[in-house]
């Protein structure tokens, strides 16, 4: 095993009452890796990221965190403490609390009851959230409720509190989903910044997207690794090919190819 | 042996009871996601009407005619509380789908001015219902042991309501609507299943069944204003117990816990007994956390 | 201390705080003693009601079974009441099971110290194992809250079924004096009641500091979105277990001022009913604002001995249709409703949101 995987996923199979969404995928992440998970409908993307950060426990296979941590055994909270972060398709906040408490909490500190009780706001800590805010364009948000933003902002306000958390690795899904051109622009740029110094594993549909932005593309099908390689190879795979265009002809194709 | 026969024979009573207790629940909570604490009013409310329907035989049918009411006081307390229902949900409940935890406190509010209205109209004291001559007596299997007939024909209706649910969840039009409805509302309501008229009907059913028990229970002993609370708790405990969305779970939870409460109270005392199905019901979710049969979905976390 | 800037607004606050302590350490000047035993009492249960709040309000935990962890406080004390006043001896309703010897369980109630210290960590302790037993699996939303109701029943069938040992229906009375005072004085009765009051305001601060912590911004976190407070790097099970046990000691304590003041407890005083009537009490002022779930508290209960008496099948009507108006229509409370007339925002919208999207 080489040293620089930070991730590394053998041989995972995960069920849902019998149904298999997940055969034996394998997956290797390396350290300042941007990684593009495509594939149909159903192929197992968003599953792999579940079993990543520990949502859903496979029933084979293991996960192996910086060559050491097997994390299949893990409870979802060690996990993100490891330095896993995960942002869900739909933009999942904290409606009822302020943009600027949604970052407080978020920040990486340490979380046991006892610290968040006598923890007091440091002039750094500050800093890191203003900081921040000014990235995700929210600086004159901070007292809003974060339930009152609107769909692309929830989406910049989660990508926020992900990286506040400094992750190892940023487990993203459908980042760019219900983003104008502008915006996704800016978060594609933001997720190269990013990877110089973490890794990100990035599921999306968007090929446009994919295509201008992505280093490496692992194509997934049926709860399998179909193709891995370089967003070129993988457009001249035939397999590849014949899994977007062939068998399915229904309108996501279309969606998902365009 | 006949110690064992008869407490057998008990603990299937007692989950028999418990399961006609919990059945609407299991179609309310089960299927609906809603806490009816008013519940428990909706069985004094059938057991109230088997009492009026032997009253009104005794008033103006011929006495040979009177052991005959509880034939019609079946149906009548499952319509009755069916009403009631009906008028509860399109009142009330309609405004609390996916709030749980208000949906309970607005209906023990409900259930609060029900008890207190039956304590207006028939009297804080129990009354007593007289049951069917009939039903008298008992089945003698063996020397010592008698089965009591009330006891058996419990048990009777119990699977007659379960054959019945069966049949109109999972065989009928209506009842796959209510599944559909369910289980994925918004698409339901895309392919032209009038949501509203379903979660009406459900809840309606839920509540008769609720009336049914009430009718039953009127053969165990009077019934007063607040019958309904001595049996709320041990019905959601079996919901919880059997999982949600399952009519298998709810049968399970029912004979488990009518089972165990026979046996530890035979063991111990009636109250410790209580106390000891408590500890094991907590001890089996550590195991189990969301109950015996429960629907496993990718959407459900 | 964070020095918080002192806006108009926190001014009014601050001042409207002050001046109800105020009244409320003055009351005593000008309120008779009966009705200063009355307020009393009603103070306690405005203790309750901030620990309820704390864990319904804050958390999104509705408990239904508080009337335990404030019984098992009551009961302590009560404990310790009694032996004081049979000096020692086994209290009468043990004679009357046939008890001859003291349990060894009650020897040590007659000591002071060691019933206060009981009437707050076994209501603590108890919440912290059902607490145990259930987040840590997760169990939880209206799971958890059948569970604690039926933590309920099977206490007060035990104290009713161990009659010997707890004095089973009628409970536990007949109290002469605590550490040498008479409880029937005037004056020691105004000392209890100032005693509730420093109380109040003690737990009142300590809620105030819980909330305003980054504790506090978790506990609001999980209410809104448990899963993904998880994903982040949080044990939701702790904080939840750590909160409970606090609202549960809370409770506890609340339970021992109240039977100084009201000389009984019986396991009618609770069950099922006085435990939702609690959560009534905070729904009614507004959960989420511990304020509103205090003056809740007070003004039910006062409406409740104004009323109840008078009129009880009116009352019991008035309570059933209150818990209906008020969840249904006021889901805030009263606070609530003095927050939008303040600011008329739209309050659907919200509301909406937490209920589609629950976070994951």
């Amino acid at each position: 095993m080489k040293e620089s995987a930070i991730l590394q996923c053998d041989d995972v199979t995960v069920e849902f009452d019998g149904f298999k969404a997940v055969q034996g995928m394998n997956l290797k992440l390396e350290k300042g890796e941007l990684r593009f998970l495509i594939g149909p409908n159903g192929a197992g993307k968003t599953t792999m990221l579940d079993v990543i950060c520990g949502k859903v426990k496979p029933s084979a296979g293991r996960v192996t965190f910086d060559g050491k941590v097997d994390i299949t055994r893990k409870k979802e909270h060690q996990i993100a403490e490891l330095g896993i972060g995960r942002k869900f398709q739909a933009p999942s906040i904290f409606p009822s609390m302020t943009v600027a408490e949604n970052l407080e909490i978020s920040m990486r500190q340490k979380r046991t009851v006892f610290a968040t009780l006598f923890a007091k706001m440091a002039a750094e800590e500050r800093e890191r959230i203003e900081h921040q805010l000014t990235m995700i364009g929210l600086q004159d948000k901070t007292a809003w409720r974060a339930g009152g933003l609107s769909h692309g902002e929830k989406q910049w306000l989660e990508i926020g509190m992900m990286l506040l958390q400094e992750p190892e690795i940023l487990l993203l899904d459908e980042p760019v989903a219900g983003m104008t051109d502008k915006e996704t622009e800016k978060t594609g740029e933001l997720l190269h910044q990013i990877a110089r110094k973490r890794s990100i594993v990035v599921v999306e549909h968007d090929m446009e997207f994919v295509r201008n932005f992505a280093s490496k593309v692992t194509v997934m099908h049926e709860g399998r690794l179909l193709k891995e390689g370089s967003m070129d190879e993988v457009q001249r795979d035939d397999r590849v090919a014949e899994v977007y265009l062939g068998k399915r002809r229904d309108a996501d194709v279309s969606r998902s190819t365009a | 042996m006949e110690v064992y026969l008869l407490q057998l024979f008990n603990g299937l009573s007692i989950s028999s009871i418990l399961l006609l207790v919990a059945l609407g629940l299991a179609i309310t909570f089960g299927l609906m996601k809603v806490i009816n604490m008013a519940h428990g009013e909706l069985i004094m409310i059938g057991a109230y009407s088997t009492y009026l329907t032997q009253n009104l035989f005794n008033d103006y049918l011929p006495e040979s005619m009177f052991d005959w009411y509880f034939v019609l006081a079946v149906p009548a307390s499952f319509v009755i509380a069916f009403i009631f229902g009906l008028i509860l949900e399109m009142s009330l409940i309609r405004f609390l789908y996916g709030r749980p935890l208000d949906s309970l406190l607005a209906t023990w509010g409900v259930g609060l001015v029900l008890q207190q209205l039956a304590r207006s109209i028939f009297g804080a004291p129990n009354v007593a219902v007289t049951s069917p001559s009939w039903l008298d007596g008992g089945m003698k299997i063996m020397d010592g042991t008698l089965l009591p007939y009330k006891r058996l024909f419990i048990i009777a209706l119990v699977i007659a309501c379960l054959v019945s649910m069966y049949f109109y969840i999972y065989r009928s039009h209506e009842g796959r609507r209510m599944r559909a409805v369910m289980q994925n509302r918004d698409m339901a309501a895309c392919l032209g299943v009038s949501t509203r008229r379903v979660d009406a009907m459900t809840f309606a059913i839920g509540s008769g069944i609720a009336g049914v028990a009430g009718c039953a229970l009127t053969l165990l002993g009077p019934i007063g204003p607040s019958l309904g609370t001595y049996y709320i708790v041990d019905a959601f405990m079996v919901v919880v117990l059997g999982g949600v969305g399952k009519l298998v779970g709810t049968v399970l939870g029912a004979t488990g816990i009518g089972m165990f409460n026979t046996l530890f109270e035979y063991w111990t005392n009636a109250s410790l007994g209580k106390v000891l199905v408590f500890v094991c019901i907590v001890a089996f979710l550590q195991w189990k956390p969301m109950g015996l049969v429960a629907m496993r979905t990718r959407s459900l976390d | 201390m964070r020095l918080q800037k002192l806006t108009p607004q926190r001014l009014w606050i601050l001042l409207g705080y002050t001046a109800a302590a105020a009244a409320l350490f003055s009351a005593p000047l000008f309120v008779s003693d009966f009705r200063l035993n009355l307020l009393a009492k009603f103070l306690a249960f405005a203790i309750v009601a901030l620990g309820l709040d704390l864990i319904w309000g804050y958390t999104g935990i509705l408990s239904l079974g508080h009337g335990i962890f404030f019984g098992l406080g009551a009961y302590a004390m009560a404990m310790y009441l009694k032996l004081e006043a049979s000096g020692g001896k086994p209290p009468d309703f043990m004679g009357w099971s046939g008890l001859k010897e003291l349990p060894l369980f009650w020897q040590p109630f007659q000591h002071f110290g060691f019933a206060v210290v009981m009437g707050i960590a076994i209501p603590a302790l108890l919440a912290l194992v059902l607490g145990y037993f259930t987040f840590r699996n997760r169990i939880r939303g209206v799971y958890f809250t059948i569970l604690t109701q039926a933590l309920v029943i099977i206490t007060t069938t035990l104290l009713v079924g161990q009659q010997a040992f707890t004095g089973g229906t009628n409970g536990v009375t007949g109290y002469s004096s605590l550490l040498g005072f008479s409880l029937g004085s005037p004056d020691t009765k105004r000392a209890l009641y100032l005693i509730t009051v420093v109380v109040l305001i003690s737990i009142f601060v300590l809620c105030r500091f819980v909330i305003g912590s980054r504790f506090g911004k978790v506990l609001r976190a999980i209410r809104d979105g448990e899963n993904r407070v998880r994903f982040i790097g949080y044990n939701p099970a702790t904080y939840q277990m750590v909160v409970f046990t606090l609202s549960a000691a809370i409770a506890g304590l609340a339970g021992m001022l109240f039977v100084l003041h009201v000389g009984i407890i019986s396991p009618s005083m609770l069950g099922i009913v006085p435990s939702i009537e609690m959560v009534l009490w905070v729904a009614i002022g507004g959960r989420g604002t511990l304020i509103g779930a205090a003056l809740g508290a007070i003004l039910m209960n006062w409406a409740k001995s104004e009323f109840s008496t008078a009129y009880p099948e009116g009352w019991l009507f008035f309570m059933g249709a209150l818990f209906v108006v008020v969840v249904v229509f006021m889901p805030k409370g009263v606070a609530g409703l003095v927050g939008q007339l303040k600011f008329r925002r739209k309050r659907r919208e919200p509301e909406h949101e937490r209920v589609r999207n629950p976070a994951v």
